[in-house]
């Protein structure tokens, strides 16, 4: 598998910002054929890393080498034509395009300077049905939901290779989280095209945070911690608990503790009650009670119905029938605003489009529910302010701990945590989170979990959705099951239920 | 994976509602909106005024002799627009185009051969000065734009403050040249406009370039990251944009036969007006070029309606375009914001 | 230029840029009039240029302050000059019709009047674009284009003239030594601060700007916010239309407040806050405006030929924003800390370097 010769040869490799040193001299090859796991926490460099080696962002220092022959990219389009093609985490196309259209755009198929349309489409279907995939091409892509964006997105850098003379091809191609908005079937899909590519000698530099995918596909890592290498394994060399150890640099295993503790922990009276509750096209009518402490895992594939069950318990879509109660009072629901008067919170699965405000500072961001909620003309005392942020940055370890930073600047799970405690510090009965670990760092991953844990135990009840299920079953009292947009079934989590019960009743669909 | 979940949202509706769901979702909407309230204005006239002669066909012929030079700027317009950017020197560009060639033939002598394709490799060149600065310095298309439009409008001044009528033969023939056309006649600057229009449908269709600037607009990032062109692509937008409106400013010289400081202020305005009205969001990436034809018609005919009713002070042009403005965006606002819920 | 810790951290300030224009600017000034500096006083009047850059601006502050909340929203305001003309045409059509022009009665009910249409039009605005979600562009072009149209029905096309001692206090009186309008602009100035920093309307407001969707699911009543900055906009717009009818004491409804909208865009960008809305700066707004007045007072002052004026008004324009640009300031100044892996050498200066630091010397290369 290891060729002598790496085609791709990263050394000493320095990329600094304003006051932070993202890469400190990092040292990466890949080579040709295998599939390569870059794998840290969040803030570790890996994004920075890829933006590096893709020509998004500059070099400070260092050297990169191509097939022995040095490089430097000053564009994507550069790294493209060099035969380094990248999917990134976010999707990146344009979704007022057709999907043929974002597989071949800057690259359509043309006579005498006209886009061949037909030929164009022709060639895309081609090229979708071939990967196994059902996807109309003359479609808008923003008509599909963002999984199949993804997919769309991975079929345009494969397409890449295919188009240009053999040899000149996709050389190297990165995946940057591409698996973290896919469900089950898709990643193996997705899997099943990047051993047929790396059969075809491509080297493949895969990003997740999903470790079982890790071990599951690649042959070899690289792991980063603070912008600095901490080793390079072969991935049967390493375990999981070793590579975890390397990541954060400390062994943790508290998180089976936490499920135990839910099993035994009890919760308390009824505080919200959802009857007939629907939207038309996004959610069927359901019913659903949460009681006070309790956690309320919501499992299902992603376009089940979650998301959209959650929007409608927070008001942020607006429901056409049913009715709400908590604590007793029925609750409108007709805007975010009344569902927060009643006590809800909701953290999006979008931290950057329906989250945060990147501009804004942290201190900024994490008041900003309270001072929604107290209205304009009354403004947090500063003293106030300052001491209610002091307390969550230090409770959630938000890093860097300067209120004053731009949340834009801060890491995947750091941004999280500023969300979370804008929500905490309005001290809700409800806190529904929407994917809260999703694209973040293990260590922050358990430390939400952690607390979540801990706010149930306060009383505070919590609707959690996760893609995956050991989350949901650690962390739940009771687990909705949805499946095309209905709940169909509710189960009470006990040591019997496992990850195979629930995806048995989402396979079969059993009503309650 | 179920075959389902591939299929576009939108089908998902069931069966019943889901051709008029597919038909609220088509891109074309606005356009077809603004046809058919064009048409609706336009059979209004019909009735109200068949007894002063709105039925000719060379009433309707007339919309685009007198707005060619709008349809034309608009087209730039529409391409600026459409890659999420905006031109405020439109306006600008054309009164100083008539200046410009109003001097160099008047007062330098320059034979009209040589003139056109100077005064539009400077509209051209100036287009391109502006999305240079647009795309490699950061700085906001409407700030920069807004100094072009100080900056023409002073040249213009810094030519003369006076105005310069045209003498030129050759102009004024080429003024006066009528291209019959069966049920009426066409002049040399509506068959321009119209040719400008089919050339720029072809160029956002069929060719990369035309791809490219839907695709900046649609996002920007993502066009960059798809290793898009994607600062040659806004600076040729803006190049477009300068051209279009300096060949906008030789029709108008035409049209008008004279250069003056003052000519086509706030024409900036109408074209993007024409452009909205069409049916291309100012958001950019979505927006059809034949839209900003509608959109210049519509103007148009607001004007040609209202010379017919006779009687109003020209003030009431003003509040009469600004008020079917509102409600071409209100009509559009709501068909499209159906679209989404 | 020296690149100690202390330097760099002022040229980072948000008004840096805009304040070291606008010293610039008053200082070419004084070749060409020595006293340019000087204040002098006569009949208990302050006489001064330093006191008509203030006095003849007031009006573009004004419209500015107000529509850097817009901008902060991530809208745009193009009606203000429209806005400008309607009061001014109301209040002097309605005090013209009084036959005691001078009572004191009547100016306030006038002016009352003039507001109330400014009001008005801002509701539309912010309705148009808060509730109905248009583009603020297009919501405001609606006005922009019908309401000069409307200032002219209700003068029926006239320049109307008026003969009122009190009302000309606004826009030409002199209270205190100084000029009333100074009074006038100071204390908008300072409720806007207050209003926005002192309450938390200002976070809002940037939070909206930054991100709306965010801000809606965080449960901001972002459309009471819009309507609210859309109608504090008109709100100083019509005053500032008061101060120009005032100080002419005649209202015409063509020309009244023409271009103002661009110049307060103007303003608001120099000054620091971006058209893309989120954080604004109204010192640097204030600062932003007071640039353009200083460069209008100055081209008469150095005798260039008025119509060179809006070349002018381009160049500085251009040489303010490049300068704002941190891409430009990297382009030009960062290649002298040059690293020898990333020189961006080839996109280099439209502008000669050595004019950059300065940039009246631009201005002064022009006027020769």
């Amino acid at each position: 598998m290891a060729e002598p010769r790496p085609v791709l040869e990263m050394t000493g490799v320095v990329k600094e910002f304003p006051g932070v040193r993202a890469l400190a001299g990092v040292d990466f090859r890949l080579f040709p054929g295998e599939i390569h796991a870059l794998i840290g926490e969040n803030g570790a460099g890996k994004s920075t890393l890829i933006k590096v080696l893709t020509g998004v962002y500059p070099l400070d220092g260092g050297t990169v080498a191509l097939d022995g022959e040095p490089a430097e990219f000053t564009s994507p389009l550069q790294a493209q034509q060099a035969g380094i093609s990248t999917v990134y985490q976010e999707v990146n196309l344009c979704p007022n395009l057709s999907v043929a259209e974002n597989i071949f755009i800057g690259r359509e198929p043309t006579r005498a300077g006209r886009i061949q349309w037909k030929r164009m489409r022709k060639e895309a279907a081609e090229l979708v049905d071939r990967l196994g995939l059902d996807i109309d091409v003359a479609a808008p892509l923003s008509s599909y939901p963002l999984a199949v964006q993804q997919l769309v997105a991975i079929v345009r850098s494969v397409g890449t290779g295919d188009r240009d003379a053999p040899g000149s091809g996709t050389k190297v191609l990165v995946l940057d989280e591409p698996t973290s908005s896919l469900d089950r079937d898709e990643v193996l899909e997705l899997f099943r095209l990047m051993r047929q590519l790396s059969r075809d000698g491509v080297a493949i530099l895969f990003v997740s945070h999903f470790l079982d995918q890790i071990y599951e596909i690649c042959d070899r890592m690289t792991v980063l911690r603070n912008g600095a290498l901490v080793g390079e394994h072969l991935v049967r060399d390493l375990d999981q608990v070793g590579l975890i150890e390397l990541m954060i640099g400390k062994a943790l295993d508290q998180l089976e503790e936490l499920h135990e503790h839910q099993l035994h922990s009890g919760v308390g009276e009824l505080l919200v009650k959802a009857e007939g509750l629907g939207r038309t096209g996004k959610i069927a009518p359901f019913d659903l009670d949460i009681k006070k402490g309790e956690v309320l895992g919501l499992a299902g594939l992603l376009g089940s119905g979650r998301t959209e069950l959650a929007r409608l318990l927070f008001g942020a879509d607006q429901p056409d029938s049913g009715t709400v109660t908590i604590g007793g009072k029925q609750v409108s629901m007709s805007a975010p605003n009344d569902a927060i008067g009643a006590g809800v919170a909701f953290c999006s699965e979008n931290r950057k489009t329906e989250g945060l405000v990147p501009d804004l500072t942290v201190r900024e961001n994490i008041i900003l529910a309270l001072q929604a909620a107290r209205g304009w003309t009354r403004p947090l005392p500063v003293a106030q302010r300052d001491e209610l942020v002091a307390k969550y940055i230090k409770a959630l370890d938000i890093r860097p701990a300067n209120p004053e930073a731009r949340v834009g600047q801060l890491s995947g799970g750091n941004q999280q945590k500023v969300l979370l405690a804008r929500w905490l510090i309005t001290q809700p009965q409800l806190l529904i989170l929407d994917e809260p670990t999703r694209g973040i760092d293990i260590g922050a991953k358990t430390e939400i979990q952690k607390l979540v844990v801990s706010l149930s135990e306060d009383g505070m009840s919590v609707l959690y959705i996760a893609a995956e299920l050991e989350e949901v079953l650690r962390l739940s009292h009771t687990i909705g099951v949805l499946r095309d947009r209905k709940l169909v079934a509710r189960l009470a989590n006990g040591p019997e239920i496992t990850a195979g019960t629930i995806l048995e009743t989402i396979a079969s669909g059993a009503h309650q | 994976m179920t075959a389902t979940d591939r299929k576009p949202e939108v089908v998902e509706n069931g069966a019943a509602s889901s051709r008029a769901t597919r038909l609220l979702g088509d891109r074309r909407l606005p356009v077809l909106v603004t046809a058919a309230l064009f048409l609706a204005m336009y059979g209004g006239g019909l009735r109200r005024y068949a007894n002063y002669g709105f039925g000719e066909p060379q009433v309707f012929l007339n919309l685009f002799i007198d707005n060619g030079y709008l349809l034309v700027a608009a087209i730039g317009a529409t391409f600026v627009i459409m890659s999420g950017g905006i031109d405020l020197s439109v306006g600008s560009m054309i009164g100083f185009t008539t200046m410009f060639t109003a001097w160099l033939v008047e007062r330098q002598g320059l034979p009209l051969v040589l003139v056109v394709p100077l005064a539009l490799g400077v509209g051209a060149f100036g287009g391109f000065l502006m999305g240079y600065v647009i795309h490699n310095f950061e700085i906001q298309p409407f700030i920069v734009t807004l100094a072009g439009l100080f900056l023409f409008r002073g040249l213009c001044l810094v030519i003369s403050k006076e105005s310069i009528s045209i003498g030129d033969a050759s102009v004024g023939t080429l003024a006066q040249t009528r291209v019959p056309l069966g049920v009426g006649e066409l002049s040399i600057g509506a068959l321009v406009a119209l040719a400008v229009l089919g050339a720029a449908y072809y160029v956002l269709h069929y060719t990369r370039f035309g791809r490219r600037v839907y695709a900046v607009g649609g996002n920007e990032q993502s066009a960059l990251l798809m290793g898009l062109p994607m600062g040659g692509t806004k600076i040729a937008v803006y190049t477009v944009s300068g051209f279009c409106s300096a060949l906008a400013g030789l029709l108008f010289m035409l049209y008008i036969q004279s250069g003056d400081p003052l000519h086509a202020i706030g024409m900036e305005l109408d074209a993007i007006a024409a452009v909205v009205i069409g049916g291309t969001l100012l958001t950019g990436g979505s927006g059809y070029v034949l839209g900003t034809l509608f959109g210049v018609l519509v103007l148009g005919l607001i004007k040609s309606l209202i010379t017919f009713e006779g009687t109003l002070s020209s003030w009431w042009t003003k509040i009469a375009t600004g008020v079917l403005l509102c409600a071409f965006i209100l009509i559009q606002r709501t068909m499209t914001a159906r679209r989404k819920t | 230029m020296t690149t100690t810790p202390r330097w760099r951290a002022l040229t980072r300030h948000h008004l840096f840029w805009p304040v070291a224009v606008l010293i610039a600017l008053l200082i070419v000034n004084v070749p060409f009039t020595p006293d340019f500096f000087s204040v002098k006083m006569t009949d208990g009047h302050l006489y001064g240029s330093l006191v008509s850059i203030v006095l003849f601006g007031s009006p573009l502050i004004l419209v500015a302050v107000g529509m850097t909340l817009v901008i902060a929203t991530g809208g745009i305001d193009l009606s203000v000059g429209a806005v400008v003309a309607i009061t001014g045409a109301l209040t002097c059509s309605y005090i013209s019709d009084q036959t005691d022009q001078n009572a004191l009665s009547v100016v306030f009910l006038a002016m009352g009047v003039g507001l109330v249409a400014a009001v008005v039009c801002g509701l539309w605005n912010g309705f148009l674009v808060a509730r109905m979600g248009i583009q603020p562009i297009i919501a405001t072009l609606i006005i922009m284009v019908a309401g000069r149209g409307v200032a002219q029905l209700i003068t029926d096309g006239q320049i109307i003239t008026i003969h009122s001692e009190p009302y000309k206090l606004i826009g030409g009186g002199y209270w205190l030594t100084l000029p009333f309008s100074i009074f006038v602009v100071a204390a908008v100035v300072a409720v806007t601060v207050l209003l926005t920093r002192r309450t938390a309307l200002g976070l809002l407001v940037e939070s909206v700007g930054g991100n709306a969707e965010a801000s809606r699911l965080v449960g901001i009543r972002s459309t009471r916010i819009k309507i609210m900055v859309y109608v504090f906009c008109a709100l100083c717009a019509g005053i500032a239309g008061l101060m120009i009818s005032s100080n002419t004491s005649a209202a015409d409804g063509n020309n009244a407040g023409l271009w103002i909208e661009l110049d307060a865009i103007l303003a608001v960008v120099i000054g620091g806050t971006a058209l893309t809305g989120g954080r604004f700066s109204i010192g640097g707004t204030v600062v932003g405006a007071l640039v353009i007045q200083t460069l209008t007072t100055t081209i008469y002052t150095i005798g260039v030929p008025t119509q060179t004026n809006l070349v002018f008004k381009a160049a500085v324009v251009i040489v303010v924003c490049l300068l704002q640009s941190p891409k430009f300031r990297e382009k030009v100044f960062g290649a002298r800390r040059s690293r020898n892996l990333t020189d961006p050498a080839p996109a280099e200066p439209v502008l000669p370097a050595a004019a950059a630091p300065k940039p009246p010397k631009t201005s002064t290369e022009v006027s020769r």
